[in-house]
């Protein structure tokens, strides 16, 4: 059974940019190049997909979604989830551990990979605990998650406090090679914060969470890289400190790479005006000069790839109090416009932009994704760069309508996408 | 100009005119306050329901007071120990008291933006009477109401706002109100009780009472919530009272005819010295008796437009 993907222009970062068809092949890509159709072959045999005006990337790869099964099934599921990841654009995921019970073990990642294996869309790839419950103090058992098939470790949500148990984390971590991620954050001074401190927490009298929070972690973790050669992975970092913490530890050749989410280039405190909790997420939204830094990281690599936190709840959550509701927005079927944004922009170039995507993130976790080079799994995904929509949450394949991006005119969408070479979306 | 709001849910959002025509229509039902029988038909068939979420007496009583002088029907919610403990959220509380054919819903919310997010949601007219740190607008209205009373006019007036400005709801108010009425306002409290950017505001800023206080000609002292103690904010009591307690000798330090305000209810002895409290300059209980006059005259406007 072949595929061939015809007379789309090719955006493979790194290695190809142009117009080409792609040939797919028992699930992998058998070759890019110029009219591989040729005289003779028996088109009977071949799916062929036409890709006019449209580009032909790799499947993008997320580092950091919220998939809230098992446990928390009323939000999303990994199925509802991977349906999503895939509407967006997306052909990998990688699962956040704060799950019901909390990925720490190797029968809860396992049942991860069943879940979406029967839900054939995304591919989904496990993050384990870095400690017991996630409750900071005693390590997961790592090499069983790690056999399992967890690809990163982390606490995602409720960061490793205790310094020594950090240390431990990435010194052990080192006998499996897998990344530690964390979300930085001190809780003592974020305690009861709601939204950025700032100007806007001032006027609307919301406790507030400083971006030092958020970089006094950076500069511990960073620190504690330094003392165990870890691979470190910043989660989304959001202000102008972190940025420059993370430019630093990378310009003394440290193994810490870092993400960005769409929202935290897109949008600012001023979002939460109008005490809006689909613009309360973790970290805040931050002041426009954040959203300038983040911008140059990613312009200039400091930031290596860019993540949704896609973190679904369900609408009665997100209809308490600012204060009470809690943090997050759903990210994968808004990420790929507001990624494009930054090349209409100029901060980057649409290569850079898909690699942002795909080949870099993938890079991070080194997941075997993200590129279209010959052998690999035929993940693809067809964009219409051009085409408008406006965001319509009641669309969404998420079960979640947790957007601050309601009525947004987007521009760049997501036409089709496969999956092992299979087509799991086509755009409606 | 006429009110057109079909709500009062913050000083931010009224414009200078907005806040006089209150002030104004709030004049008469002063003198209301004053007669033998303290009550007028203005609001007789409108229903006023009383919603609130944290705990309050002087400002429960003041609103309840107002709606009755005025005629209104006033019902009483305190769903912090009926439906809250059933898992209602504020919402469907809120609707039920809508359906119910409350024209004005009263709501107290311990969470910044719960007015907001109420009035939104349903039909009634929704007064703020106080949300989280966010805003207590008609404090802030009667506190301009009683200076009005005292003072010549609020163009250039120096107001001294002192305490804890970062967890106040009534320093916010106060803070946009007297700016808007083009008043010169200095806050005065300790840093670790100074909101960031509060000087973007338009106020003044400093740490030290004592240099602060030469030439106010009013002084609004704010409640110190004794259950932060321990929260860092300060280190004792009795260090904020010596550093930032309002004395008969720190009074001297102002304008000869200061005018001296508390929200309430006050600490005697913390934040303000009891000779303080009970002097001729005090002006604690006047606002009380304002409160209610300021809260009749802003349902009525509510009611004519509704």
């Amino acid at each position: 059974m072949k595929t061939l993907i015809r007379n789309g222009h090719v955006i493979d970062p790194g290695r190809f940019n142009g117009k080409a068809d792609v040939l797919i092949e028992g699930g992998k890509i058998a070759a890019v190049g110029a009219k591989l159709l040729v005289k003779g072959d028996n088109s009977s045999h071949v799916t062929v997909i036409e890709a006019k005006g449209l580009w032909v990337c790799p499947g993008f790869v997320d580092l950091h979604v919220h998939l809230r099964e098992p446990g928390f099934e009323y939000k999303e599921t990994i199925a509802t989830g991977a349906r999503a990841a895939v509407a967006g654009g997306f052909t990998s995921v990688c699962c956040m551990p704060n799950t019901r019970p909390v990925n720490d073990s190797r029968s809860v990642t396992e049942f991860i990979l069943r879940q979406a294996a029967s839900a054939k869309q995304a591919h989904v790839f496990p993050i384990g605990a870095i400690t017991k419950g996630s409750d900071g103090n005693e390590l997961a058992e790592i090499g069983e998650l790690y056999d399992a098939g967890c690809v990163a470790l982390s606490d995602d949500g409720r960061p490793v406090m205790q310094s020594l148990i950090m240390r431990r984390a990435m010194e052990y971590a080192l006998a499996f090679n897998l990344p530690i991620i964390d979300h930085c954050e001190d809780l003592s001074l974020a305690e009861g914060g709601s939204m950025n401190e700032g100007l806007v927490s001032t006027e609307l009298g919301l406790a507030g969470i400083p971006s030092a929070a958020e970089e006094v972690m950076v500069a511990r973790n960073v620190a504690l890289a330094e003392l165990t050669g870890a691979r470190l992975h910043l989660a989304h970092v959001s202000t102008v400190g972190s940025v420059r913490l993370v430019r630093e530890a990378k310009s003394r050749g440290l193994a810490v790479t870092a993400e960005a989410c769409p929202h935290h280039f897109s949008l600012t405190e001023e979002a939460v005006r109008n005490f809006n909790t689909h613009a309360k997420m973790n970290p805040p939204l931050r002041t426009g000069a954040d959203v300038q830094a983040v911008k140059e990281g990613l312009r200039d690599g400091t930031i290596d790839g860019i993540a949704t936190d896609h973190a679904p709840h369900a609408v009665q959550e997100k209809q308490l109090q600012f204060d009470e509701a809690p943090f997050g927005i759903v990210g994968l079927e808004t990420a790929l416009p507001l990624v494009l944004n930054l090349v209409e922009e100029g901060v980057l170039s649409s290569e850079q932009a898909i690699s942002k995507l795909t080949c870099a993130p993938a890079q991070v976790f080194a997941l075997p994704k993200g590129t279209l080079a010959l052998g690999a799994d035929a993940d693809v995904v067809l964009i219409d760069p051009d085409h408008t929509w406006v965001v319509d949450p009641s669309r969404f394949q998420s079960k979640a309508r947790n957007t601050p991006f309601t009525g947004w005119t987007m521009k760049g969408r997501v036409m089709k996408t496969i999956v092992g070479g299979e087509v799991v979306y086509d755009s409606p | 100009m006429g009110f057109k709001r079909k709500d009062l849910l913050s000083i931010a959002s009224l414009a200078p005119e907005e806040i006089t025509l209150i002030l104004d229509a709030a004049e008469p039902f002063k003198e209301v306050s004053g007669r033998e029988i303290k009550k007028v038909p203005a609001l007789r068939g409108k229903t006023v329901a009383n919603l609130f979420f944290e705990p309050s007496t002087r400002t429960r009583a003041s609103f309840e007071l107002a709606a009755k002088r005025l005629s209104a029907d006033v019902i009483n919610f305190s769903p912090s120990a009926s439906s809250v403990m059933k898992g209602e959220t504020l919402l469907d509380t809120a609707r039920n008291i809508e359906y119910m054919q409350a024209d004005i819903i009263i709501l107290r919310h311990s969470s910044a933006g719960a007015a907001e997010t109420l009035a939104r949601a349903v039909r009634s007219s929704v007064i703020n009477a106080g949300d989280g740190w966010h805003e207590h607008p008609t404090q802030a209205l009667l506190d301009l109401f009683t200076i009005k009373e005292k003072k010549s006019g609020f163009k250039g007036l120096r107001v001294a706002i002192v305490g804890d400005l970062a967890h106040s709801r009534v320093a916010r108010s106060d803070i946009r109100a007297l700016t808007k009425m083009g008043a010169e306002v200095l806050v005065i409290g300790p840093p670790t009780m100074i909101p960031p950017y509060l000087d973007r505001l338009g106020v003044k800023i400093s740490f030290d009472l004592d240099s602060a206080l030469p030439g106010m000609d009013v002084i609004i002292m704010l409640r110190l919530q004794l259950e932060r103690q321990g929260r860092s904010l300060f280190p004792t009591v009795r260090e904020y009272s010596r550093l930032y307690g309002l004395t008969p000798e720190r009074v001297r330090l102002a304008a000869s005819d200061v005018l001296i305000m508390h929200p309430g209810p006050i600490n005697r002895g913390i934040e303000i010295a009891p000779e303080v409290a009970d002097s001729p300059s005090a002006s604690i209980l006047d606002q009380v008796t304002n409160g209610v006059a300021v809260r009749m005259g802003l349902m009525y406007l509510l009611s004519q437009l509704n």
